[in-house]
């Protein structure tokens, strides 16, 4: 939200966390994502009572109970709804949402569309966890093909939506990917915050009871430099300590993972990741996990203006010149003095 | 009743009395809602009450020449009070087959009938399934008939100008308004203003237009000493003196919601989605932006409830509307508002339902669906419009209790009031009393507490940003004073209990008796658009001697304090309702009176003869 400019540390940690009992399952990502956002929070400036959590429904939607600022847990999947008209009713306010796949891309989809496609400034974190946890346990639009659940005792047999493919068709100038227990999350939140406008942060999240582990091939500590790829705007992209990176396949137009010998990347045509070009960005949401390595951090960051500064901007050069006379007003247009004698012009 | 018309032709007896309704009825494409629009304030500017109907297809070209594509404005205009759009019409101006076909039954008997023949052509006849030329075939012998070939003499008024010959054909509506000014002794000169502003960039075409006007003035000068055609003087209304304007429904309640909003000193949101009929609403708002007010076209019903929620959070005064359908929609966010004690105005500009049903007709069926429409015990208060003038009272009554009580409140309107026009005597705004929000802004004695409450059992209203005042809100049940989540069985009977003692401690005036005796015989008792023709029809019978009265009720929910007293002090009580019979049975659940129901369902308003018949039926 605000330029990444030196930012003094007026709060620690403990001023963002609420008097309220957490109540999460014990182990859920949530946690983790919670302490990385109180983590974040005295990094971005801004003072508590101007951030605003808002929610819609499902475990992920409890977040502002918990978090020591205003908060508004709203109804299911239009917390963007929400926080469109509060930003336009005061731009100042620092506005996170925090939605999941079922809220943010089944019953809000279209919200999640609107608000990315306007480009309202605020941070959008969907915690994924490819699962609806609050009722126990139903396939979510993310589930993989095949998932078993309460509702699909034979699996699903319908296709996941990609949440960053989603965003950035949407039209977003900013999506990023990270991981609940991931050291980097803070950065990646820090990243979004700096962002103005809609910035997209997926976040995968362990739903530790009805969908355990499902994210370990790439999370788990061991093996992770051979499965993630951390995305730095103007670092080659590589991974496998610097023993693989990914190429652009020039005849087929699509990326490849290439060996890297020596370190020469060049020589293996590693892409040097810059955060603003979109084709490639297209390319890094689209790219499937075993294949590549799953891409994190900022996958794409090209800010443009803003839906409420736009807003604002024209209603105040629409009101430029011309002065609230709401009696004037009611007295605009053709009309007509009765008179005791009769009507006149 | 005294006849105020004077027959300049002539002396003859005329066959119309101190009020005339006129019909203008043509194809969607022929202007007739603009030709109204202006004959409408020709009237107004004649000094004579008036009220408009205008009835319109959904389509929005219907193929042309079609039945359904056929597209009306009704005026009723007097010398004495109107409230009506008038019973039948004592003119019908037909400019196709198909007009003519879906009018004239509802014309007088003796009433005129003047006809474009030039459009009674074998195609024209043939799309309105006539098998033969109603014109030449005699069945319209009880009324009279003046065939003119509008079309052809438009065009002969408008060949200097050079337009092609569909260009010259719009001008017919022109050319039918200078004959209708004529027939009612109409100052042609704002109109020639009017349409020389309109087609200042194309000034050929307002020559054209007025040329057309002209031609149709001078046809009835000409034309007057032959056949039914004679020109009638309608005397000025004995109306109030002051400054009159002509305003619609939808700009009252636009109006109103500006003024309500100035009254509570607060910043206006207004969160929208297009549809039939509550578009307009939006559409006014959308100029007034040095009024401190931000509107915002939303994706969907829902999110525009859900931004004008999270507008009002902020500390603007959110205002959303939609008409029956979007309303369903905007059901679950009602909840969230009313959960989280949020200030919130609802505009329900009802028509015809269910589900799409009649989008350009008029109905009052949505009274459940504001009263009780909502999951959970969901109380809210609820106000009821009765005409264009009377929708800018109720929408600063609106926000006043919004905000007042921090609460939603749904303001219902319907199709009728928002497209209809009235005179309306332009209020002076000092007369209102200011109801300024105050927002809490600092820590008060005690401690924070966002659920704690003021005598109006009104909660604090905080606007994020304020320091040392977080906190959290949402759809799970409150905590008492805290506002902490909290399921427990006690609390939850607590709250409720206090939701619902804060809407029914709204204060509100008590209701009064629009005509009659407080007590007697028959009440009949109204709420909405419904007000003209009820009025018109217990006046009528008042005035024949009966012992009837008109009661019509402005607040739906909570209602007023006294009305149960006053019910039972009647022996009957009927209720004219365009549903089928929900006030009634919100008062016979309320107060136990035998309320009976007089119910249409037709997408057009009550005919005041209707109401009269009822009443005799009741009287015995």
């Amino acid at each position: 939200m605000n330029e990444m400019t030196t930012i003094a540390k007026t709060t620690t940690l403990k001023d963002w966390e609420s008097d309220q009992e957490v109540r999460w399952c014990p182990g859920c990502g949530d946690y983790a994502i919670l302490k990385a956002v109180q983590r974040t929070m005295p990094e971005t400036g801004t003072p508590p009572e101007k951030t605003v959590f808002i929610s819609g429904i499902g475990c992920s939607s409890r977040f502002p109970y918990y978090m020591e600022t205003y908060g508004f847990h709203t109804i299911h999947g239009r917390a963007p709804a929400f926080a469109t008209g509060l930003k336009l009713a005061n731009p100042e306010l620092d506005i996170w949402i925090v939605t999941g796949d079922g809220d943010g891309l089944s019953i809000g989809g279209n919200h999640t569309m609107h608000l990315i496609r306007r480009n309202l400034d605020c941070q959008i974190m969907l915690f994924n966890n490819e699962i609806y946890g609050l009722t126990k346990g139903q396939y979510s639009p993310t589930s993989r093909v095949g998932t078993n659940s309460p509702s699909t005792p034979y699996g699903s047999v319908d296709r996941p939506a990609q949440p960053c493919a989603f965003a950035l068709g949407s039209g977003a100038r900013f999506v990023a990917r990270g991981f609940d227990v991931s050291k980097e999350l803070p950065n990646v939140l820090k990243a979004a915050h700096a962002h103005k406008g809609a910035a997209f942060v997926e976040i995968f999240q362990n739903c530790i009871v009805y969908n355990k582990d499902v994210f370990q091939d790439f999370a788990a500590p061991k093996g992770a430099e051979d499965r993630q790829l951390w995305l730095v705007n103007g670092e080659p992209m590589l991974f496998a300590k610097g023993t693989k990176g990914i190429a652009l396949d020039n005849e087929a137009l699509t990326l490849k993972v290439v060996d890297v010998v020596d370190g020469d990347w060049k020589a293996a045509g590693v892409i040097v990741h810059d955060v603003t070009n979109r084709s490639v960005a297209h390319m890094l949401v689209e790219m499937r996990f075993g294949e590549f390595p799953m891409a994190l951090g900022v996958l794409y960051d090209d800010p443009r203006p803003t839906f409420e500064a736009d807003v604002v901007r024209q209603n105040q050069a629409a009101r430029e010149g011309k002065t609230a006379d709401l009696q004037g007003l009611l007295k605009k247009g053709q009309t007509w003095t009765v008179k005791e004698g009769g009507p006149e012009l | 009743m005294a006849t105020a018309v004077e027959d300049l032709a002539d002396k003859r007896q005329s066959p119309l009395s101190d009020a005339v309704v006129v019909r203008f009825a043509g194809d969607s494409g022929d202007g007739m809602q603009l030709t109204g629009g202006q004959f409408t304030l020709s009237t107004a500017l004649a000094g004579n009450d008036l009220a408009t109907f205008p009835d319109f297809p959904a389509e929005i070209r219907a193929p042309q020449g079609t039945l359904f594509g056929v597209s009306a404005f009704q005026i009723n205009f007097g010398s004495s009070e109107i409230t009506t759009a008038g019973d039948a019409p004592d003119v019908l101006v037909a400019m196709n087959p198909a007009a003519l076909k879906t009018n004239v039954p509802s014309l007088k008997p003796g009433g005129l009938i003047i006809a474009d023949s030039g459009e009674f052509n074998d195609r024209n006849l043939a799309k309105a399934k006539c098998e033969s030329n109603p014109l030449e075939d005699g069945s319209l012998a009880k009324w009279q008939l003046l065939k003119l070939n509008i079309s052809q003499l438009t065009m002969d008024a408008v060949k200097p100008f050079g337009l092609g010959n569909k260009e010259a054909l719009r001008c017919k509506n022109m050319w039918t308004l200078g004959l209708a000014l004529w027939m009612f002794d109409r100052d042609r000169a704002p109109l020639i203003e009017w349409l020389k502003a309109k087609f200042a960039k194309a000034p050929e075409l307002a020559e054209a237009n007025i040329a057309a006007l002209n031609a149709g003035h001078a046809y009835g000068e000409t034309a007057e000493l032959a056949g039914p055609l004679k020109q009638h003087h309608v005397a000025p209304a004995p109306v109030a003196p002051g400054l009159y304007r002509t305003l619609t429904g939808a700009e009252g309640i636009a109006l109103g919601l500006v003024a309500g909003a100035q009254l509570a000193k607060l910043p206006m949101f207004f969160g929208g989605y297009p549809i039939t009929p509550a578009s307009a609403i939006l559409h006014h708002l959308s100029r007034l932006k040095e009024y401190d007010v931000t509107t915002f076209q939303a994706e969907d019903e829902i999110a525009a409830i859900c931004a004008a929620i999270g507008a009002s959070y902020g500390g603007s005064l959110g205002v959303t509307s939609s008409s029956g359908p979007g309303i369903a929609l905007k059901g679950e966010a009602m909840g969230l508002a009313i959960m989280t004690e949020l200030p919130l105005v609802i505009v329900n500009s009802q028509r015809g339902g269910p589900s799409t049903g009649l989008p350009t007709k008029t109905e009052q069926s949505d009274l459940y669906q504001a009263v009780y429409g909502r999951n959970g015990d969901a109380p809210m208060p609820v106000i009821a419009a009765r005409s264009p003038g009377d929708a800018f009272e109720c929408a600063i009554e609106a926000c006043r209790i919004a905000t007042q009580y921090m609460t939603p409140v749904m303001l219902l309107t319907d199709g009728y009031i928002a497209n209809a026009a009235e005179p309306w005597a332009v209020p002076d705004l000092t007369a209102y009393e200011a109801f300024p929000v105050e927002f809490l802004t600092e820590v008060p004695e005690g401690g924070f507490k966002p659920y704690s409450r003021d005598e109006k059992l009104a909660r604090p209203w905080v606007k994020p940003g304020t320091p040392g005042l977080l906190h959290r809100i949402g759809g799970i049940e409150k905590e008492v004073d805290t506002g902490h989540l909290n399921y427990n069985p006690e609390n939850h009977q607590a709250m409720t209990n206090l939701r619902k003692a804060k809407v029914d401690g709204i204060r509100i005036p008590d209701q009064i008796v629009e005509l009659g005796a407080e007590g007697g015989n028959l009440a009949v008792v109204g709420w909405g658009s419904t007000f003209g023709p009820i009025h018109q029809a217990v006046r009528r019978k008042r005035a024949e001697g009966h012992d009837v009265s008109h009661i019509h009720i402005r607040h739906i929910w909570p209602l007023p304090g006294n009305l149960g007293e006053l019910l039972r002090s009647y022996d009957k009580v009927i209720v004219p309702e365009m549903n089928t019979g929900q006030l009634k049975t919100v008062l016979r659940d309320q107060y136990l009176v035998d309320a009976k129901p007089l119910n249409k369902v037709s997408g057009q308003p009550f005919r005041i003869a209707e109401i009269e018949a009822a009443i005799e039926e009741a009287l015995g």
